[in-house]
């Protein structure tokens, strides 16, 4: 049979029942890829090698008890949380285990991994490429089968934008959806865990094993989200798509537009509407981010003080440091009015603009369509020093985190690289739902995928090592 | 909106954080391009626009009045880089004696 | 010129809830293991997060309903940026654009006796910090305490002499315990005082343009010395054509003087902002409670007072007494009750347990009924001096206790009988029944 770890974990899970591998055999299959593969592109930082149970990837970013956990941090180094996040302790409950913590940019501020304390990840289909970020590691982890799934946050796009970039599936969920007991925060308001996943059917399975109530986040809904594929059809029958047009005006790649038109019309076949729509404020999104964002951070980051766990705040990195000071900077006195208080109203236009979009009382759409980043992958450095060009890549995914809305990012294709001419990288499409509606983003996700199958396409990288591997088998049994 | 190195000092001491010199200038630059991007925020028209603060809609979450365990001393104390007689220890604060 | 005192009251009180504010460590913590009261939430791990706890809300409510104050309609918590090694966040989880409780009053009395309305600005809902112990050079740590629940409550500026911050403050005190929501020991630091002191010419209106912070003093008495302090300090250096600024200032016992901590310059900027981990709380979906918070409030120290002398006709003075505790105010209305079955007056009640020192805790309400009754009637009430009369009657007739003895009680009449003669009936004969029924068991 093929290497068991390009399966996705639906299959993984059936595989198992029908005996045809045993879950360790699944672990040193993992960990035998991981050994090989991950000091090309450092998606983990720590390998847990007594993996048992289904092999999960999770962002370093969430607590996980007795397992160092740094958030991509120098402070963090030497943490070993004595708690785990909720969404640790529900995968346990159904046979999941850490197979390691994957990098991610420090405390989850960068959109492509370079901030990680540690070393850069690394993306799979291009290794002079960034993967996009924060949950960079676990993103890269999934495109290159290091794990079954994995965990990323995502607060203006962190799951999301690196799981375009990767050519993967990433599901932000609808904000209190998930717990964030043990996540540590980047923006309060913003946070949300999600899954990064192989295939649309098995974000939806993670979303149901994690999503539900927890007495210990008092944002987190009694609403737990059920796995129900059997309802799932392979057509759209009339479901109404909302093209904003404010997400293909100037700054959008050409080459990444022409991939999005194309999957647009793919939905046009599966028999949906498609509309034009307009969100105004999108514009406006990304400023009011950049106050609301590094003002919480601002707050958040004040733990870190070195007494109680971890190093000194000199040992911060420099993007953390960048918003701290624009936060402490637009909270300080006489200034609130004018930076969060502001904001904070501009955040209620947005959320009015998608209100407005969805209303199903003036003929709203069911869902919106378009990009996920205006961009592919671009240049380990490139954007490094100008944080404006970098916080630029996320014009398209912060306005979901603002209004709380659900939204998947699933492979719609490739882009040849603007530099090299060589290789292909990914393009993802990115799917917004009403709040609490992500079943119709994953329902619209899953028969895009189904009729295009872009998810089974491989970075040349891991196709490479996995053919080599049938190869020796191959050897042996001959032998 | 111009950041003075002055006022990035200023905020460099609320925020707690020690800064290089050449992070002091860095930032002083970086920090005001950014603001005047997000100067943009003042061409929307915000009357009568109520902030949103928490997109849940929940409101009234309590929970009742139950204990429940506690870390012990140990755990408590166990990512502490200095601990002295069961606490954490710190250099000297001598601020409100 | 001559200068007025115009003061401000801050009051921090520990709520007696059983478990923090925000996580559900015991917030019983005083006296306990250093770091045994902790989980993630109140030790600041990262990742961990605040979730309210209700029977706190419903303490801070009641405070502010019994201050007369107006509970907000919408009420959000918001966070209290500083650092300091005792604050494990680096911010404080409090109230501040929408307290809870705003605009009470309550009435106190100044020194010349007169009657003040201090306005109440606010009562508001934050959480407690944890405790420095400063030794050799070094300063630890001990989080049982951060997290448990504070109320603070704020005055305007309406105190104009030291008498009236000295009933306020002992006036919330005695609220605080007739409400049940703290032991309000000023020692153990359950209640805490802050006073913003300045001073301004008689007559002028505006308030002064800045005011002196006095902070961390343990008792009531050391406040008021250092307000007295203060003023005194304030009013000489106007005199001599000083200006004064915002500061902050501590109270030194040994030097009785005020001393600077923090100058204008080094004051705090807290930049509060609404606390995202935490939807706002809406009080009028809250109604049902706010309306059975009012039910089950207990009847008020002053309102006591006030009916004792309107309904009881009691001197101001005695119903003052008597209300100071919840526990003497029933125990005296109890006998009250008592009394008035048995024709003794509410004001010969009141003045016996005033008189009599009458120690609540081992005497019954029904007994002091009981020892009016024979004092009035001129009987002999002393506990021992009736067991020595019983222990005589029983001495003097060895034949009728062996009578007893054997079965025949009737003879305890007799008994009875040569006690009533001896002191010339001047003894309640049930009174002498039980102490002989006692001894001859």
């Amino acid at each position: 049979m093929n290497d068991i770890t390009t399966l996705t974990l639906t299959e993984t899970i059936e595989a198992i029942k029908q005996k045809k591998f045993s879950e360790e055999e699944l672990n040193k299959a993992y960990l035998k890829k991981i050994a090989i593969i991950n000091p090309k592109i450092n998606s983990f930082l720590k390998i847990q090698k007594n993996s048992r149970g289904i092999p999960a990837a999770i962002k370093d970013a969430i607590l996980t008890k007795g397992i160092k956990t740094t958030a991509g941090s120098k402070i963090l180094s030497n943490f070993v949380p004595p708690y785990n996040a909720t969404v640790i302790d529900k995968l346990l409950e159904q046979n999941i285990s850490v197979i390691g913590k994957t990098n991610c940019d420090e405390f989850a501020m960068g959109g492509s991994g370079e901030n990680s304390a540690f070393r850069p990840t690394k993306n799979p289909w291009d290794l002079n490429k960034v993967t996009g970020g924060s949950s960079s590691g676990s993103a890269a982890a999934i495109a290159a089968d290091l794990s079954v799934f994995s965990l990323g946050s995502d607060t203006g796009g962190s799951i999301r934008q690196p799981a375009s970039l990767c050519g993967v599936v990433g599901l932000k969920p609808t904000y209190g959806r998930v717990s964030r007991y043990g996540l540590i925060p980047m923006a309060s308001s913003l946070d949300q865990i999600g899954p990064i996943t192989k295939s649309v059917e098995d974000a939806a399975l993670v979303l149901d094993w994690i999503s539900g109530a927890d007495s210990l986040d008092a944002n987190c809904k009694d609403a737990k989200f059920s796995f129900t594929p059997s309802r799932w059809e392979p057509k759209l029958n009339g479901l109404k798509v909302g093209i904003p047009k404010e997400y293909f005006g100037e700054g959008l790649d050409p080459k990444v537009k022409a991939v999005i038109e194309e999957a647009i019309k793919k939905l046009e076949e599966l028999e949906a509407e498609i509309v034009e729509i307009s969100l105004p404020h999108s514009q406006y999104a990304l400023a009011a981010y950049y106050i609301i964002v590094p003002s919480e951070v601002s707050s958040n980051m004040g733990r870190f003080d070195g007494i109680r766990f971890g190093l000194g705040r000199e040992n911060l990195g420099q993007e953390v440091k960048r918003r701290i000071m624009l936060g402490t900077f637009a909270l300080s006195s006489g200034y609130y009015d004018d930076y969060y208080a502001k904001a904070a109203k501009v955040r209620t236009l947005v959320k009015q603009d998608f209100e407005k979009a969805f209303d199903p009382l003036a003929g709203g759409v069911d869902v919106i369509v378009g990009p996920v980043s205006p961009t592919t992958a671009w240049n380990l450095g490139e954007k490094i020093d100008d944080p404006l060009k970098m916080y630029l890549s996320d014009i398209y995914t912060i306005s979901a985190n603002l209004a709380g809305i659900p939204g998947i990012s699933l492979p719609c294709g490739f882009s040849p690289s603007t530099s090299s001419g060589q290789a292909r990288l990914p393009v993802g499409l990115q799917i917004l739902g009403k709040q609490w509606d992500e079943e119709t983003i994953l329902r619209v996700g899953f028969a895009y995928e189904q009729a295009t199958k872009w998810h089974l396409q491989e970075p040349e990288l891991v196709s490479r090592v996995e053919s080599q591997e049938s190869r020796q088998k191959g050897n042996k049994t001959g032998f | 909106m111009n950041l003075t190195l002055d006022q990035v000092k200023h905020v460099a001491k609320l925020a707690n954080l020690p800064l290089t010199p050449e992070e002091e200038e860095k930032y002083s630059e970086q920090l005001s391009k950014v603001l005047d991007y997000i100067e943009q925020l003042n061409s929307v028209d915000i009357t009568n626009v109520e902030p949103t603060f928490n997109v849940t809609g929940q409101v009234n979450v309590m929970r009742e009045d139950t204990t429940a365990g506690c870390f012990t001393q140990e755990e408590a104390l166990s990512n502490a880089p200095k601990k002295k007689d069961g606490m954490f220890e710190t250099k000297g604060v001598f601020e409100d004696e | 010129m001559n200068y007025e005192p115009v003061i401000g009251l801050e009051v921090h009180v520990e709520l007696n809830t059983k478990s923090k504010m925000f996580c559900r460590c015991s917030a019983d913590y005083f006296g306990k293991e250093p770091n045994t009261h902790t989980c993630p939430v109140c030790l600041g791990l990262p990742g961990a997060l605040p979730y309210i706890n209700k029977a706190a809300i419903e303490d801070c409510i009641k405070i502010g309903l019994a201050l007369n104050c107006t509970v907000s309609e919408r009420s959000s918590f918001e966070r209290k940026n500083y650092f300091y090694p005792d604050l494990p966040k680096g911010y404080q989880i409090s109230q501040y654009r929408w307290p809870l409780c705003v605009g009470g009053r309550l009435q106190v009395t100044g020194d010349r006796g007169q009657d003040v309305t201090i306005r109440i600005n606010r009562a508001h809902q934050e959480e407690d910090t944890g405790k420095l112990t400063h030794s050799e050079g070094v300063t630890l740590i001990d989080f049982n305490r951060s997290g448990v629940p504070l109320v603070e409550i704020v005055t305007e500026p309406d105190f104009t002499d030291t008498a009236q911050v000295r009933d306020y403050a002992k006036k919330l005190q005695q609220l605080f315990r007739y409400l049940g929501v703290s032991n309000a020991d000023m020692e153990r630091g359950d209640m805490r005082l802050e006073a913003n002191v300045s001073v301004r010419p008689v007559g002028q209106k505006e308030l002064p343009n800045y005011r002196v912070e006095l902070k961390n003093i343990n008792s009531f008495r050391f406040m008021v010395a250092a307000i007295e302090h203060e003023i005194k300090r304030q009013i000489a250096a106007l005199e001599k054509g000083e200006k004064l600024s915002q500061e902050t200032r501590g109270w030194n016992e040994d030097k009785k003087s005020t001393f600077l901590q923090r100058s204008k310059e080094e004051a705090h900027d807290y930049r509060y902002f609404p606390e995202p981990d935490l939807p706002e709380l809406k009080v009028d979906r809250l109604q049902v409670t706010v309306d059975s918070i009012k039910k089950s409030m207990p009847e008020l120290p002053w309102d006591k007072s006030k009916r004792f002398v309107e309904e009881l006709k009691l001197t101001e003075a005695q119903a003052k007494m008597l209300s100071e505790t919840k526990e003497l105010a029933n125990f005296f209305e109890e006998a009250v009750k008592a009394g008035n079955q048995q024709e003794v007056n509410a004001i010969t009640v009141a003045n016996y347990i005033i008189n009599q020192k009458v120690d609540i805790k081992t005497v019954k309400p029904s007994e002091v009924i009981e020892k009016i009754k024979s004092k009035s009637a001129g009987l002999i009430s002393d506990a021992r001096e009736l067991e020595k009369l019983a222990q005589e009657a029983i001495e003097e007739n060895p034949q009728m206790v062996e009578a007893y003895k054997k079965g025949k009680v009737t003879v305890i009449q007799a008994m009875i009988g040569s006690v009533m003669k001896k002191t010339g009936g001047k003894v309640n004969p049930n009174k002498i029944r039980e102490i002989l029924e006692e001894k001859l068991r």
